[in-house]
C-alpha cells in the first residue's frame, strides 16, 4: 500500500490570536473578521491576495463560509467549512496544505472564531447533534460536562488514574498561562485547589472544565517560496493524520481515534516520539489530554498517570505541554479551541512564542478532538510541525 | 437504600406555587418509535430487518449495512451499568431545579450503549434492567433499576418524576355508583392515596356498595353529577386544589347503534356523560391541575380516562356506545397536548366489554371492574399513557395495528 503523500513545499505562517474576551456583545463574524485582519496586518498582504478561504465556528450561522466571503470582500478558489469543533485546525490544515500542494490556491487564509454571549453555551448545547437531542440533553442536560464525566469516571476505574493524576495537568497548563498575557485565568492554581473545586459532574470538578469565551486564531497556509519572499517565519508539515468515529466498539471510551493511525503520523515524518519537543494536546478535560498521551505515543495505554507522575508538563520541564495554558486555562473561544494549539505550536517552532517560548523548540506535535455526537468524541487529528533550523 | 418517602407536608397557601418546567424536548421522527413503546410499558429499540442488529439512539439506517428497514421491536431489558455521574450544575431549569440529578451509561446486553436515569439502587459495574419512561415532558427516556426487588423502590426521587405514583397523592374518582368506580376507589386508597374523594350524582338515591364505600378510610363521598356543569364546578371550587390524580369512571353504557334506537335521546345521554362530562371535568379541574405539576411530592400528576376499546374501533352492537367513547377519546388526546406543560399526564385505560349489567348479553371474555382498577394503579406506577385491559382489549389493538379494515368488518358481522 503506497504511503501518505508528504508535504513537500506547503509552509505555515502568520499565527494570529485575537484575545479572548469572556462575554462578548459582538457576533462570530466580528471576531473572524478581526482574525482576518490580523492576518493582513501581520504579513502585509491585501485582502485580494487571499484566495483560499476556511472557517469554522459554533455562532456564525445562519452565515456558513460562503456567506462569509461576501461579508468580508473575499474572492477566493478555495473554500471549506469545517465544523469539527476541536479538530478543526488540523482539519483546516491538512484541506489547505493538499489545495496549496496541487496548485488549487496560493495563500489560504484558516480561521476560526465564536463570539460568547451569556446565553451561547446553554444554546449550543441544545442544538449540538441529532443524537445529543434525542439521547443526551434530556438526561441531566449537563452537557459535555457529564458526558465526560462518565468516560473519566470509567477511565479511573479502569486504568486506576486518580483526580491528582488530572490534577497535574491542570497546574502545570495553569502554570503556563501565567506566562500568556492574553489567558483569561490570571491566577496560579494549586493542586489543593484543584482538588477541592466546586463539583459539576462527578468527578468532573470545576478546574476540570474550560472557560467559555469569545475570541478568534487564524494561521496562513502557503507554499515555502511564498513565505520566503513575504519574509515570514513558517513552519514545514512533516505529518497529518485524521479519523473519524474510530473504535465504535469500545463500550465507554477510553481512546481516541489517534490510536489507529499514529504509525502512519511518526512514519510520515521520519520520526519518533522522542524527538518531538513540545505537545499541544486538545485539553478539553485533563482525562483527554492523558488520552492523547497514551495514544499519541508518548506512553502505553493506561499509562498516563504514571507518565504525568513522571514528567514536568510546564514550559521549562521535561515535557512541554499546552505551553499558551491551553483551553483550560487561556480560554475555549468556541471553534477557536481546536486552533489554539496549532497557532501556539507555529509560534513555538518558529521561535516567535515571546514568553511561552519553550528554549530551542524546533518540533511540535499538535493534536485535535471533538464532537461529542452521542457518547464520545467521534473526531480526531494531529499533525508534526518543524520550524526552519535557526 | 431508599429512604421511605414521608408524608409531604400541609401546603402553605401563603407561598407562591412552583410553576412547572419542562425537561428537554424536541425528537426526531425515528425516535418517537421509543414513545410509543413507553406509553405502553414496553422495551423496544429499532432492529435492523437485514442484519439483525439492534441500534440506538435512532437513526434512519443501519450502522451495520445501511438498510433502511429499522423496524422498532421489543427488545432484551438487561444491561450492565458502564458508568455513572451526578450532575451538580445542569443547564436546564427543570434539571437545575432537581439536581443533584444522577445517570449512568449502560450497555445493553443486545449490544447499544444508553445513557440512562438511574434509579439510586444501581450500582456501577452491576446488572441493570431497562425501562422505557415518558418524562414531564411527554418524551422518552431510557429509565435503569436494580435487578431484583429493593426496599422503598417506588420512593425514588428520580423515578417519581416518571410516574404517577398514588402514594400520598389526593385523588378524585368521579363516578362512584358503578362496581367499577368502587373498585378503583378501593385500588386507590389501598395503594397509599392520602383521600380517595369519591363522586357520586344524586348522593341522597341509595346505590349498591353504598355502605361498604363510606365505611373505606381515607375516602370521602361528594356530590358529583359530570353532565350537570355546576356540579362539576361547585366540586372544583370546594376540592380542586387538591385533586393529583383524576380518575374519570363515568360511565354511560346502552346497546344498540343508529337504527334499531329510535330519537336521539339515547344519543345525547352518552354525549352528555361520555363526551360533554370529560369537558365539564377537564375545564373545571384541569387548569389548576396543569399549574400544580411541580407543586411538591403530592403534585398533580395523572389525569386517568377508563375508555372502552371500542373507542378504537367501532362495535355496531354498542355503536352508539362506542361514538361516544371516540369521541372523549378524541378529546383526551387534546387534553394531552393541553396538560403537558404542567408535566401531568393523561392516561388512557382501554378495556373490552365489563363483567356488568350492561354488557349481560355479552359472552366473555368479559373483564372483571377489579381488573381495571388493578392496571390503573399498575399503570399509574409506571408512568403509562395507553394500558390495554384483557385479552379483549389486547386483541383489538393487535387487530388494529394489523389491519384497521378488517377489524372494521369482523366488528360489523
Amino acid at each position: 500500500m503506497p504511503g501518505r503523500a508528504p508535504y513537500d513545499g506547503v509552509v505555515l505562517a502568520a499565527p494570529v490570536s485575537i484575545p479572548y474576551m469572556r462575554y462578548s456583545i459582538e457576533s462570530a463574524q466580528w471576531w473572524i473578521g478581526r482574525a482576518l485582519k490580523g492576518l493582513i496586518d501581520a504579513t502585509g498582504l491585501r485582502v485580494g491576495d487571499l484566495d483560499g478561504f476556511c472557517v469554522s465556528s459554533f455562532t456564525v450561522g445562519p452565515d456558513v463560509a460562503i456567506g462569509l466571503t461576501q461579508h468580508y470582500g473575499l474572492c477566493v478558489r478555495w473554500l471549506d467549512h469545517i465544523p469539527l469543533g476541536g479538530s478543526s485546525g488540523i482539519a483546516a490544515l491538512r484541506r489547505a496544505a493538499r489545495a496549496v500542494q496541487a496548485g488549487d490556491a496560493a495563500i489560504v487564509a484558516c480561521v476560526a472564531g465564536d463570539t460568547n454571549h451569556v446565553d451561547s453555551f446553554r444554546t449550543t448545547l441544545a442544538n449540538f447533534s441529532r443524537f445529543a437531542q434525542d439521547a443526551v440533553y434530556p438526561y441531566g442536560a449537563g452537557g459535555a460536562n457529564a458526558s465526560f464525566a462518565l468516560i473519566a469516571r470509567n477511565y479511573m476505574r479502569t486504568f486506576g488514574a486518580t483526580r491528582e493524576d488530572f490534577g497535574r495537568i491542570a497546574v502545570a497548563q495553569r502554570q503556563n498561562a501565567l506566562r500568556n498575557p492574553h489567558a483569561l485565568m490570571k491566577t496560579p492554581l494549586t493542586l489543593d485547589q484543584y482538588m477541592a473545586a466546586r463539583p459539576i459532574a462527578d468527578p468532573i470538578r470545576l478546574f476540570d472544565c474550560v472557560l467559555p469565551c469569545a475570541g478568534a486564531e487564524a494561521f496562513l497556509v502557503m507554499r515555502d517560496e511564498k513565505a520566503a519572499e513575504l519574509g515570514l517565519p513558517s513552519a514545514k508539515v512533516l505529518g497529518t493524520i485524521e479519523r473519524h468515529n474510530a473504535f465504535a466498539g469500545d463500550a465507554v471510551q477510553v481512546r481516541g481515534g489517534w490510536a489507529m493511525d499514529v504509525g502512519e503520523l511518526y512514519d510520515t515524518a521520519a520520526m519518533g516520539p522522542e524527538e518531538i519537543d513540545l505537545v499541544q494536546t486538545y485539553d478539553d478535560y485533563p482525562v483527554i489530554s492523558m488520552m492523547q498521551f497514551e495514544d499519541l505515543g508518548f506512553c502505553r495505554k493506561g499509562e498516563g498517570a504514571a507518565f504525568v507522575q513522571r514528567h514536568d508538563l510546564t514550559i521549562d520541564g521535561t515535557f512541554p505541554h499546552n505551553t499558551s495554558g491551553g483551553q483550560l486555562s487561556a480560554g475555549q473561544a468556541g471553534a477557536a479551541g481546536g486552533y489554539i494549539g496549532l497557532v501556539e505550536a507555529l509560534r513555538q517552532v518558529t521561535g516567535t512564542a515571546g514568553t511561552t517560548q519553550v528554549r530551542g523548540a524546533r518540533t511540535a506535535l499538535v493534536s485535535g478532538f471533538g464532537m461529542i455526537n452521542y457518547d464520545r468524541g467521534l473526531s480526531s487529528g494531529a499533525a508534526i510541525l518543524a520550524g526552519a533550523p535557526s | 437504600m431508599i429512604e421511605p418517602m414521608r408524608r409531604p407536608a400541609r401546603k402553605n397557601p401563603l407561598r407562591r406555587t412552583r410553576v412547572p418546567a419542562l425537561p428537554p424536548r424536541g425528537r426526531s421522527r425515528s425516535a418517537q418509535g421509543l414513545t410509543q413503546a413507553a406509553a405502553e410499558g414496553r422495551f423496544a429499540l429499532q432492529v435492523c430487518a437485514v442484519c439483525g442488529a439492534f441500534s440506538y439512539p435512532a437513526r434512519d439506517a443501519c450502522p451495520v449495512c445501511l438498510s433502511a428497514d429499522l423496524p422498532y421491536v421489543d427488545a432484551p431489558r438487561d444491561g450492565t451499568l458502564l458508568s455513572e455521574t451526578t450532575v451538580r450544575v445542569p443547564a436546564d431549569v427543570y434539571f437545575r431545579e432537581r439536581a443533584p440529578w444522577r445517570i449512568g451509561l449502560v450497555g445493553l446486553s443486545c449490544g447499544p450503549v444508553m445513557v440512562a436515569h438511574l434509579h439510586a439502587d444501581c450500582r456501577e459495574g452491576e446488572p441493570v434492567r431497562m425501562t422505557l419512561q415518558l418524562d414531564k415532558g411527554g418524551e422518552a427516556v431510557a429509565f435503569a433499576h436494580p435487578v431484583g426487588t429493593t426496599e422503598n423502590a417506588a420512593d425514588d426521587r428520580q423515578w417519581r418524576e416518571m410516574t404517577a405514583d398514588p402514594k400520598f397523592r389526593r385523588v378524585l374518582v368521579t363516578n362512584g355508583r358503578t362496581a367499577l368506580g368502587q373498585e378503583v376507589a378501593a385500588a386507590l386508597a389501598g395503594a397509599g392515596a392520602a383521600i380517595v374523594f369519591v363522586g357520586i350524582a344524586e348522593p341522597w338515591r341509595p346505590f349498591p356498595g353504598e355502605e361498604k364505600l363510606a365505611a373505606t378510610e381515607n375516602l370521602q363521598i361528594l356530590a358529583l353529577d359530570v353532565s350537570d356543569e355546576r356540579s362539576v364546578r361547585n366540586l372544583a371550587a370546594e376540592i380542586g386544589g387538591k385533586v393529583d390524580i383524576l380518575v374519570n369512571t363515568a360511565e354511560h353504557i346502552r346497546p344498540g347503534g343508529l337504527l334499531d334506537r329510535q330519537g336521539i335521546s339515547a344519543f345525547r345521554d352518552e354525549i352528555d356523560q361520555s363526551y360533554l362530562g370529560f369537558a365539564h371535568l377537564a375545564q373545571a379541574f384541569g387548569p389548576t391541575m396543569r399549574m400544580r405539576g411541580a407543586d411538591g411530592a403530592n403534585s398533580a400528576a395523572a389525569w386517568v380516562n377508563v375508555l372502552s376499546v371500542y373507542a378504537l374501533a367501532n362495535w355496531p352492537a354498542f355503536g352508539g356506545y362506542s361514538a361516544s367513547q371516540a369521541a372523549a377519546l378524541s378529546l383526551s388526546h387534546s387534553l394531552r397536548a393541553e396538560l403537558r406543560p404542567g408535566g401531568v399526564k393523561v392516561m388512557n385505560v382501554f378495556s373490552g366489554p365489563l363483567d356488568t349489567e350492561w354488557f349481560q348479553t355479552v359472552p366473555p371474555p368479559k373483564v372483571a371492574p377489579r381488573a381495571v382498577a388493578a392496571a390503573i394503579v399498575s399503570g399509574l406506577r409506571s408512568g403509562l399513557e395507553d394500558v390495554f385491559v384483557g385479552d379483549m382489549a389486547e386483541d383489538i389493538r393487535r387487530r388494529l395495528a394489523s389491519n384497521p379494515k378488517a377489524v372494521e368488518r369482523e366488528l360489523g358481522r
